[in-house]
């Protein structure tokens, strides 16, 4: 299940990687920005993704809405900001593949000249409302927050969260939006894939009229931090939330690292689905748990193991994070049975075949070729991505989990109703989240 | 500055889009099980995995009066283990194979869906023929999952968009049908027992109104063949769900469930509009994408890109098999609530005739639905999907070649007519869920009268 592709660099560096795919009548134009949340400084998080936003909003030759030309001809589009990049893309039908290229080359050549403080302010207030909408007025929506700010120290750029702090969003200029596009949108910082019905001798032509002429810019220097936890930190803050939720978070390997793969299985094994081992013990049998997850979130310089669980009513957070301990200790312990490792790899074939489904939106096969390209400068990857799965032992599983799951190296954050502050982990100290 | 010399890009226009490459729909082929059970298969074969998808229609509607959130309890139970295997068993068994399964509940349907490497569809199909036609239904399993959705109901408490959810369909619909939605309340799952989701699984889950549908690189003899091993044992009607019976209520226009402190209120404006089968889909469907259907809609652009009220705002009719809600929703800043109330039901009205849809805007709106139709034929689930659209709602098996030329025969008088008839200003309820002391000085401008004060945990 080889994904084709070939690769191609521009002149001015722009990075153009295509992969045809003739079974349906539409194109898939996906370009990723190399710039995310980790390139904020503190005082000034959240920029990266309000910027995305202004990508939205008229370039200078077409100073008008981004969606009206593109969703006249069929398209589907979007746009999102991590930590670690920003992307955007398009699906067009075959024969508006032209239009998307002038669009996406448009805003990354001549953006700033139409880039005004109206747009710039309104956008603002869309953003605050989106935080509002997906962080305050959500329950638990905080969580990010107090975990991000207690796993990393607050000059490591995963210390903050992508939507950013209210006041910094406040205090945003737009000299310094401009100044952020001229450091970090220009072709030698930025990956175009198109997947689907094209032809690619006349799609690479294509490009090349379209973005060849855009200045490279300044090669953006890879930011580079390491972060380690000393010990245990635990926290709490109040919410308006029913039931208390316990999370705990562990540092762990950065993604494609080594330990990633185990780590990402071992996260199914113990807590998402129905067998896996901590939704047996705290929601099937003991009852202690109303529900139960885990993530292994692998970025770019660093990953964060995450297990989720909230309380049934009449249990206590304590019960939680005793059983939380004993499984994660008996799986490092005892490993993986066989059918855990052979489920394992069944679970990413699938998975890995799900998303050879589609040619474009998030996690098609345009973006996971510009995930490879930017992540490790080798779109060439599926095959070796899934093969890490595949190798995944019961003793490197076992031994991933006993090098990165420390008991007496995490954090462990309370999350408890109002007035509810008893209801917290034991010995957990308060923690303003806003 | 900037460098622009061989530059070959004309900027002063946009490439115009030449024809379209024509889209081959997906063939449906069609059989009937001896049980009854419709077999729809389509041969989709880019990727080698399979849809299977099992479609009963009977939802949350067909919950009987005191029983709300019996369906939703029932179709949850189904994955809960069959014969004498648990539901971890069971779910071991999908484990292995890879295959990733799903049911949902919706007011007219129960769904059991599997996406499986097509290497494993016999036993994905066996597996799916356990979970909806022999679901173990034992007593300890479902005071588990009663217990859990219990939970669950008080943890919704907390999401205002989901309180708002919930309470603009009681407001709406009372005691009838779609008054609920499908996980029901307190009361009634407390009062459920065992032998209500025996009967309703004896009465509802029945092959008499169901319908599997096949996706994927297979052809429809073997998939038959498999289907009617795994599903001879499954037998019977299924019977109607309750009538609607009285008439719909008649709620106060302006309605606050309070949430003190809130950042947003979340807002739900509408009424009881229209069923599926309306002759005026098509123009509603373009008519309510102008309206508040896509990004560029005019309520999107109104509250967000013009007020920055909010983070997007959107309106649907919701067509079902009855006659379904209209609802704009939108979350918006607390300090922004009256005026976002009054644009919203300024833009609703205005769309009837005083600001009637533009030629302009008719023409974006019906190439983003005809010209982008290609996208949803792109994978196995896709088009099991909309297979299931066609079964639920007894569609024409050409629907989706119908779908774009009936799209294109909307005209603009079409829109303003259909929406005149089937948004009405003068019935339009509004729901706030927010912070109460905050937007009770500013509500008087609405001309709504007194607000009505719903308690969050009354419905």
């Amino acid at each position: 299940m080889t994904l084709r592709f070939s690769k191609h660099t521009l002149a001015n560096g722009l990075d153009v990687l295509l992969h045809e795919d003739r079974d349906c009548p539409i194109v898939a134009v996906n370009i990723w920005y190399h710039v995310g949340s980790k390139n904020e400084r503190p005082g000034h998080t959240g920029f990266a993704h309000l910027f995305e936003h202004l990508m939205f909003e008229g370039s200078e030759h077409h100073d008008r809405g981004y969606f009206q030309p593109l969703q006249g001809a069929g398209a589907t589009l979007n746009g999102s900001t991590n930590a670690d990049r920003t992307n955007y893309w398009e699906v067009v039908p075959s024969n508006a593949l032209e239009l998307a290229l002038w669009m996406e080359s448009d805003r990354m050549g001549h953006l700033l000249p139409a880039l005004t403080d109206a747009k710039f302010s309104n956008q603002r207030d869309v953003v605050l409302n989106e935080r509002r909408q997906n962080y305050e007025n959500r329950p638990y929506g905080l969580a990010p927050m107090a975990l991000l700010a207690a796993l990393f120290p607050p000059d490591h750029p995963y210390h903050w969260t992508t939507i950013g702090e209210v006041a910094d969003l406040h205090a945003v200029t737009l000299d310094q939006v401009h100044a952020f596009f001229r450091r970090y949108y220009h072709p030698s910082n930025a990956s175009l894939a198109l997947a689907g019905d094209f032809d690619p001798d006349a799609a690479l032509a294509l490009v090349d009229r379209y973005f060849g002429s855009i200045e490279p810019g300044e090669r953006v220097t890879p930011v580079r931090q390491t972060a380690t936890l000393a010990g245990e930190t635990r926290i709490f803050y109040e919410d308006r939330v029913e039931l208390p939720r316990i999370h705990i978070g562990w540092l762990t390997p950065e993604m494609f690292g080594d330990g990633d793969a185990d780590l990402d299985l071992a996260a199914d094994l113990l807590a998402n689905g129905k067998t896996s081992r901590l939704y047996k013990r705290l929601v099937f049998e003991e009852r202690l748990a109303t529900d139960v997850s885990a993530t292994q979130n692998s970025r770019e310089m660093a990953g964060y193991m995450q297990l989720t669980a909230t309380a049934s009513p009449g249990h206590s957070l304590a019960e939680l994070e005793r059983v939380m301990l004993e499984e994660v200790a008996k799986l490092a312990r005892e490993g993986p049975t066989d059918d855990d490792i052979l489920c394992g790899r069944m679970q990413a074939e699938a998975q890995f075949m799900f998303r050879l489904q589609t040619v474009g939106g998030f996690g098609g096969k345009s973006d996971q070729l510009n995930a490879y390209n930017v992540f490790l400068g080798n779109p060439d990857y599926f095959d070796r991505d899934l093969a890490r799965y595949n190798a995944v032992t019961k003793a490197s599983l076992a031994e991933s989990l006993v090098r990165y799951l420390d008991p007496a190296r995490r954090v462990t954050l309370s999350i408890v109703p109002q007035g509810r502050a008893d209801l917290a982990a034991s010995d957990s100290t308060r923690v303003a989240v806003v | 500055m900037k460098r622009t010399t061989f530059e070959s890009v004309d900027r002063t226009r946009l490439p115009v889009p030449g024809p379209p490459r024509p889209l081959t729909f997906p063939a449906l082929e069609k059989s009937v099980l001896s049980n009854g059970l419709r077999l729809w298969t389509v041969r989709h074969t880019q990727v080698p995995l399979v849809s299977l998808l099992l479609l009963v229609r009977r939802g949350a509607a067909s919950d009987a009066p005191g029983r709300e959130g019996l369906a939703a309890m029932t179709a949850d139970m189904l994955d809960e283990g069959s014969g004498l295997s648990s539901a971890i068993d069971m779910h071991q068994k999908m484990a292995r194979i890879g295959a990733q399964f799903d049911t949902d509940i919706g007011s007219d349907a129960t769904v059991a869906s599997v996406t499986v490497l097509t290497r494993f569809i016999e036993p994905a199909l066996s597996l799916l023929s356990d979970i909806v036609a022999r679901p173990a239904l034992r007593e300890e399993d479902f005071a588990r999952v009663r217990q859990l959705r219990l939970h669950r109901l008080k943890q919704l408490r907390d999401m205002p968009a989901t309180v708002a959810d919930r309470a603009f369909l009681r407001l709406l619909y009372g005691d009838q049908p779609y008054g609920h939605s499908p996980i029901g309340s307190e009361p009634s799952l407390a009062s459920m027992t065992i032998d209500d989701v025996r009967a309703f699984h004896r009465s509802a889950i029945r092959p008499s109104d169901a319908t599997l549908i096949a996706v994927g690189d297979t052809n429809h003899e073997e998939i038959a063949r498999i289907a009617a091993a795994a599903f001879s044992d499954w037998t019977g009607e299924a019977q109607d769900g309750p009538a609607e019976s009285g008439s719909l209520p008649a709620p106060s226009p302006l309605t606050i469930v309070p949430r003190p402190g809130a950042p947003q209120s979340e807002l739900r404006i509408g009424h009881v509009a229209v069923p599926r089968d309306t002759p005026d889909y098509h123009a509603l469907v373009v008519g309510n994408m102008i309206l508040g259907g896509q990004f560029v809609s005019r309520i999107n652009l109104n509250l967000r890109e013009d007020k920055g009220f909010t983070y997007g705002a959107r309106t649907a009719f919701e067509f079902r098999r009855r006659p379904g809600p209209f609802v704009l929703q939108v979350g918006v800043q607390t300090a922004a609530t009256v005026r976002a109330i009054e644009e919203s039901i300024g833009e609703l009205s205005a769309i009837r005739g005083p600001r009637p849809v533009t030629p302009e805007e008719l023409s974006l709106a019906t190439a983003a639905l005809t010209r982008g139709y290609a996208r949803n034929f792109e994978t196995a689930e896709q088009i099991s999907r909309g297979a299931m659209q066609i079964a639920l709602y007894d569609l024409p098996d050409d629907y989706f070649a119908q779908f774009v030329p009936s799209v294109e025969r909307v005209t603009c008088a079409d829109v303003t007519r259909a929406m005149a008839a089937h948004l009405d200003p003068a019935r339009l309820t509004t729901l706030v869920v927010g912070d109460l002391d905050a937007i009770a000085p500013d509500v008087g401008r609405l001309a709504l009268g007194d607000p009505a004060i719903l308690g969050a945990d009354s419905f």
